[in-house]
């Protein structure tokens, strides 16, 4: 009884153990030859087309958002000549990777593990290992690949498509200052901010593309099965991104002064 | 010539439920075995467990040498490359057309000219008759024809050992008679070591030199065609009559009191052995034997009207 109530209560950190070993064995499935490139940039081109319109059209709500907060709120504070500066930072920081991270794993982790789950009940996945072809290198390294190439991308044009929304509500809704909106862009914000926006949406595909293919991979019991490991790949990564953003703002935090003046 | 699979003491179980255990049974190079079971015993799972895709609790499989229930990842992946597989639904890749699906393996293993993996693909799908749909997507045939397929992507790497899972299920008696002879030209062709999970009894009484019978966990008994289909043990002569009296019930194994009851009632008479499949083109395989060898060698009377030819092939009473 003690042993069935341990193994319940330690199953998680099994679960646990089992992604990280797989992502072991992707990072080994990095260095093995040939890469298949062409299976990553068929990957590439499937998630970006997936990912970029939904991206677009969530992008320009939330830039819009927070124009309006932030626009309302440093009004309160007298401080009108940092609008353009404030709304920046916070997209370019945390909205563009948070996007990011709610489609990269809501629209492109999704459609890797139902590719994959469908793969594994058919027993194509067993009839490549049969072949002797390792699904691992074959399959998941270059969609993990994919997914943190495309995570950037997107990264980047939230942060523009962000940018624009911003304006468009704080100049044309808000009666802002155009010239004053865009002379204030770099008064807070700086080039390191974009680069740990970079590095998050790097991290967020990689996570992404690990748990969507795990649990992908792990289906089981036909097509419920897939449905199942679906779902799960979405609500773990969520869990995984938004963990992983607190923690490496965090850490930006620490190691990066905030520019004064 | 194909290759000897030797496996001493093979166990597996899923969790606290034991599938088989303790299967000892040497696999003869270059000959074909049928293993049977009812469903549920464990047959796709020993078959997978010979690829390596399952690990074994306990037991060894060594082919030429390498252990594949203890070698490393690498190793399995070389040894995996003598293998031929057919899946019970083909397992083409559902992205590729069956072109691309059968010459994947040589374009994935080796450096052959597209004209020459043309000429390959080409010949394989003669070989099991799809000539003509090669464009198709998997999606866009039929079963029986996606299990050809399948066949014929197992066969382009000039395999060694060939396993058929359940190769006739979900097929017509006409389609399955026809890839029975298949089956034997193949043999007969390439000399590879043939293994075919079934159910059918049809299959298992004409096709194959061996016979292996999976029941209750265990391997019930192994060996040659003749000696099993001549036996009186009861859980191989039900199985291999399709009779319902005997040890094996609807839901695995019958009671006491079922047992009981059919105590006084006398097994139908063995039906007569039929011919082993012969190749079509009437030249011998290299591991066929005499129809009745067995038998005269072991001084085993085989039923009356075994070995006759044109028989009929009905099973049970």
């Amino acid at each position: 009884m003690s042993t069935l109530t341990s193994a319940r209560i330690f199953a998680p950190v099994g679960t646990a153990g089992k992604l990280f070993a797989f992502g072991i064995d992707v990072f080994r499935g990095l260095f093995r030859r040939p890469f298949q490139l062409r299976e990553f940039l068929q990957q590439a081109w499937f998630i970006a087309s997936v990912t970029i319109i939904p991206t677009a059209l969530v992008a320009i709500p939330f830039g819009a958002v927070i124009a309006l907060q932030v626009g309302g709120l440093i009004k309160q504070f007298g401080a009108q000549s940092f609008t353009g500066s404030a709304s920046v930072l916070a997209i370019v920081r945390e909205a563009g990777p948070i996007a990011t991270s709610l489609l990269i794993a809501g629209a492109g982790g999704s459609a890797i593990a139902a590719d994959l789950g469908a793969r594994k009940i058919r027993e194509e996945l067993d009839a490549m290992m049969v072949l002797g072809i390792d699904p691992i290198q074959r399959l998941v390294v270059p969609r993990v690949l994919a997914a943190m190439l495309v995570a950037v991308f997107l990264n980047g044009l939230v942060s523009v498509v962000g940018v624009m929304g911003g304006y468009f509500f704080n100049v044309v809704l808000q009666n802002g200052t155009p010239g004053a909106y865009i002379a204030s862009f770099t008064a807070l914000a700086q080039l390191p901010d974009l680069y740990q926006g970079m590095v998050k949406a790097l991290v967020f595909g990689l996570i992404a593309g690990i748990v969507a293919s795990y649990k992908g991979m792990n289906a089981g019991g036909g097509p419920k099965g897939v449905g199942d490991a679906v779902n799960e790949s979405v609500v773990i990564t969520f869990l995984l991104l938004f963990v992983a953003n607190f923690v490496m703002s965090a850490v930006y935090m620490q190691l990066v002064p905030p520019k004064t003046g | 010539m194909g290759v000897e699979i030797v496996v001493d003491g093979l166990s597996k179980s899923f969790g606290k439920q034991l599938i088989w255990g303790d299967v000892t049974l040497t696999i003869p190079a270059g000959e074909i075995c049928v293993m049977l079971g009812p469903s549920g015993t464990g047959k796709s799972v020993f078959l997978k467990t010979l690829i390596g895709l399952l690990k074994p609790d306990k037991g060894s499989i060594v082919i030429e040498g390498t252990d594949i229930a203890s070698c490393s990842e690498r190793d399995l992946y070389e040894i995996r490359k003598l293998f031929g597989v057919l899946f019970q639904d083909g397992a083409m890749f559902g992205s590729m057309n069956l072109y691309d699906n059968v010459a994947f393996p040589l374009r994935e293993h080796t450096k052959k000219s597209e004209s020459e993996i043309r000429n390959i693909v080409m010949e394989k799908m003669d070989l099991v008759g799809l000539l003509g749909t090669e464009d198709k997507l998997p999606g866009e045939i039929s079963g029986g024809m996606r299990k050809r397929a399948g066949i014929a992507r197992g066969l382009v790497l000039d395999p060694e050992i060939v396993l058929f899972d359940e190769p006739d299920s979900g097929l017509d008696p006409v389609r399955t008679s026809f890839l029975n002879q298949l089956i034997v030209d193949l043999n007969a062709q390439i000399d590879a070591t043939f293994l075919i999970v079934t159910h059918d009894i049809n299959t298992a009484r004409t096709v194959p030199d061996n016979i292996g019978l999976l029941y209750h966990k265990h391997l019930a008994m192994f060996g040659p065609r003749e000696m099993l289909l001549s036996s009186e043990e009861p859980v191989v002569r039900q199985f291999l009559n399709a009779q319902k009296v005997g040890p094996i019930g609807m839901s695995e194994e019958k009671d006491a009191d079922e047992l009981e009851a059919e105590k006084d009632q006398d097994l139908p008479p063995l039906p007569p052995i039929p011919m082993q499949l012969e190749p079509s083109n009437g030249i011998p395989r290299r591991s066929q034997r005499d129809p009745g060898s067995w038998c005269k060698e072991h001084d085993v009377t085989p039923p009356p009207g075994s070995f006759e030819e044109n028989m009929s092939m009905t099973t049970g009473a």
